[in-house]
């Protein structure tokens, strides 16, 4: 279990780079609802990527590069918000393993001690209070592996969800499984992550959920671009956007 | 099986055709729907077993100390076992490699003239293909197990390590029967199915001059050999004919007879949700005078195959902390959809895709270890916590580049390795460690999305193509907080 710190005054705000080419508005959704919190968000312009395309794919030392030119940007002891379970996951968990008997390990372990993802932030750390304003509704939720194996925050998603008092949140069959994205996996292994990726809208479909939101644009993007493939008219938006709509952020 | 259908013959089954027996496998929707049930099933019987997280916790943690533990002190276990075994009349023997294994098994049937063997369950005689081997010899070896020996009527191979016909329904299963079995009657039955394979099997036990088993656990400290089973089968294999020849991987010795409880009920929880098995075997010697029953000689094959290997390193060492559960691939989305057949290998699913690299090399293997999309179920439900997506992930690096650190070369090394990609990468981690670059490349993407092609490799095989937005994060940003100051 992680302990929480107590709600901070400023926070660094890592939007990844999927929500930065594909999502720009779910970045603006989330800081929005972080300054709500009362934090100011700081943007820091040079951020890139994490690297995780480069750890998943056997190359290390090129992750490392990345890795440290990210750390290099975060030099004030604040919070770093992503905005994306699994790069959450790769800079929270997977920078110490990539930085593993190296000199500067416990430089890198303290930064990934300050990487939270937004959702669990959102709950642990602000303990945010939700009003929903919207009309009666439902949605149906899909949490990143990494996100939920290991940053725990399919948890807090749901938590965030349950709040607003006019939706329903309705489940899927097969939940916790995953959407067949995995990165180069799914180019890598085509024929077996389209099996995933095609069971995965099934399930979400078959809730006939008015909404379908995610907290990591990596699934988004394979979960859409599959629904849209398939004429499918569902489509899948980030959490942040849903829970600013829902509450008359915009 | 229905692979064959699909062109892809058993015979040819290997790690390095992954690809396409892995695209027959999905191709054949009847082999597909055969695995997501019985999947379902496990998956849902394991999650009734460990209802409560606090002890499931509390097991997990145990069973892995023990197996790091028993590990991280192998070598002396190894010999001690030896010893307490040898003292207990088991005669002891080591193999490094698979035809080593082989050559001691024929050893000993030579010595007994022996002709038939009749097997308990045991994935590593499919490791040596003891069957296939011994058959060159003149020497039949007839499988008990149920599952083992249906697969077997087939000319099959398992496809779980603990289930080995688990991709055949009924109706499947009283096909094989209804082609290689007289005076059967098609049933679909499931109670009348095991009959029939019980009674044609009851003599062979008795005519068999030599049963072979596997071994659960090895007790270094009392040289006792455990077995796990659900069947009977086991027990018949090992106490029937005149001469048992268990056989296992060096891994699967543990410091103490009191380890054995917890593993066991870490293992039976796992794998099929039972607390307890039917059948439970502690082997440790051969009849003793005055004793009515059991063979008068036991043997105990230890095999490395390339157990060593992984042992050498101490990341990759935590592999050998497996109890072959199986729980890895009831719960891995992959193997749920391919079935274990499109891997190839022995041990399919995820311990498989850690484990064959060391005994097979990374060049015959390396499109096991990124046949995962790293998604953790597999980690998740390991009853000894073996990190497997790490693994995976460490696995990768090693079949993309030379050895680091003057850490050995693990067999194949570098066999990934691709100048192509190695360029790609460098050119990704200049461009995300140098931000007007990165910047540059995200902006141009914008810009000319209506450009983007619509085609992009696998990716479009069953997705539209992704469209960048119209301006980047980087870009609002900047524009709101101009909006902002004025
Ligand atoms: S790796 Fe873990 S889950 Fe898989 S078979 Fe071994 S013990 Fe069971």
């Amino acid at each position: 279990m992680r302990i929480y710190p107590a709600k901070p005054v400023k926070v660094y705000f890592y939007a990844t780079c999927l929500v930065d080419l594909f999502d720009p508005q779910a970045g603006l959704d989330a800081i929005t609802l972080l300054e709500q919190q009362g934090i100011e968000v700081i943007f820091i312009e040079k951020q890139t990527c994490c690297g995780q395309p480069a750890y998943s794919s056997g190359y290390d030392q090129e992750a490392k590069i990345i890795a440290q030119s990210q750390m290099d940007l975060f030099t004030e002891n604040w919070p770093v918000i992503v905005l994306s379970g699994s790069c959450g996951g790769m800079m929270h968990y997977h920078y110490r393993r990539l930085f593993k008997d190296d000199q500067n390990q416990t430089q890198v372990d303290d930064f990934c001690e300050r990487v939270f993802e937004l959702t669990e932030f959102l709950v642990n750390v602000c303990r945010i209070k939700l009003k929903d304003q919207g009309e009666n509704t439902s949605v149906v939720m899909h949490t990143s592996c990494a996100a939920r194996r290991e940053m725990n925050v399919h948890v807090t998603s749901t938590q965030l969800l349950s709040q607003l008092d006019n939706v329903k949140i309705r489940e899927q069959d097969y939940e916790s499984e995953c959407c067949g994205f995995g990165g180069t996996f799914a180019v890598r292994h085509s024929d077996i992550s389209q099996a995933m990726v095609e069971d995965k809208t099934r399930h979400l479909s078959e809730t006939k959920a008015s909404n379908f939101v995610s907290a990591d644009w990596g699934c988004l993007l394979n979960i859409n671009g599959s629904l849209e493939y398939q004429g499918n008219p569902m489509r899948g938006r980030h959490l942040a956007s849903f829970l600013l709509e829902r509450t008359g952020g915009k | 099986m229905s692979q064959a259908n699909n062109g892809v013959q058993i015979e040819d089954l290997a790690p390095e055709h992954f690809h396409d027996q892995a695209k027959a496998a999905l191709a054949d929707p009847q082999l597909r729907q055969n695995f997501r049930g019985a999947m379902d099933y496990l998956t849902d019987k394991r999650k009734i077993a460990f209802s409560d997280p606090t002890e499931e916790k509390r097991i997990r943690d145990l069973s892995a100390a023990i197996r790091q533990r028993s590990l991280s002190k192998l070598p002396d276990l190894l010999e001690q076992l030896e010893t307490n075994c040898t003292n207990n009349g088991i005669q002891v023997h080591w193999a490094e490699t698979t035809e080593q294994a082989n050559s001691i098994i024929a050893g000993i049937a030579g010595q007994h003239n022996a002709k038939n063997i009749i097997k308990g369950k045991s994935m590593v005689s499919e490791e040596i293909e003891l069957n296939h081997e011994m058959e060159k010899l003149g020497i039949e070896c007839l499988e008990s197990d149920m599952g083992e020996y249906i697969v077997q009527l087939d000319g099959d191979k398992p496809s779980h390590i603990i289930m080995p016909a688990i991709h055949k329904n009924k109706q499947e299963v009283s096909d094989t029967f209804e082609k290689h079995l007289d005076d059967f009657t098609p049933t679909v039955d499931v109670d009348e199915l095991i009959k029939t394979g019980r009674t044609r099997l009851r003599k062979k036990f008795h005519d068999a001059d030599i049963g072979l088993s596997g071994v659960n656990f090895a007790v270094a400290e009392t040289g006792t050999l455990c077995l796990v089973e659900n069947e009977g089968n086991g027990r018949m294999c090992t106490t029937v004919p005149n001469v048992h020849i268990a056989i296992t991987g060096i891994e699967k010795v543990v410091e103490f007879l009191s380890d054995v409880p917890p593993l066991y009920s870490a293992l039976t929880r796992s794998a099929t949700g039972q607390a307890i098995t039917t059948y439970f075997n502690m082997i440790s010697s051969p009849r003793r005078a005055g004793e009515l029953d059991g063979p008068e000689e036991v043997h105990l094959v230890l095999l490395d195959n390339g157990r060593t290997q992984a042992f050498a390193d101490e990341e990759m060492r935590q592999t050998l902390q497996c109890i072959r559960c199986g729980a890895c691939m009831n719960h891995c989305p992959v193997y749920t959809r391919i079935g274990g057949h499109a891997y190839g290998t022995t041990y399919p699913g995820p311990i498989g895709q850690i484990i064959s690299p060391h005994m097979m090399g990374l060049d015959n293997t390396k499109d096991l270890v990124t046949a995962s999309s790293l998604c953790g179920a597999c980690g998740e439900v390991c009853p000894v916590n073996i990190p497997i997506p790490e693994m995976l992930q460490r696995l990768r690096q090693e079949a993309k580049n030379s050895p680091k650190n003057n850490r050995p070369a693990i067999k194949g090394q570098a066999a990934a390795a691709s100048r192509i990609e190695l360029l790609a990468m460098k050119g990704f981690a200049f461009a995300a460690s140098h931000p007007s670059l990165y910047h540059l490349g995200s902006w141009s993407a914008t810009k000319m999305r209506s450009l983007m092609p619509s085609k992009i490799g696998p990716w479009t095989q069953c997705r539209t193509a992704p469209k960048p937005a119209g301006k980047t994060l980087h870009q609002l940003i900047k524009a709101r907080k101009q909006g902002q100051k004025s």
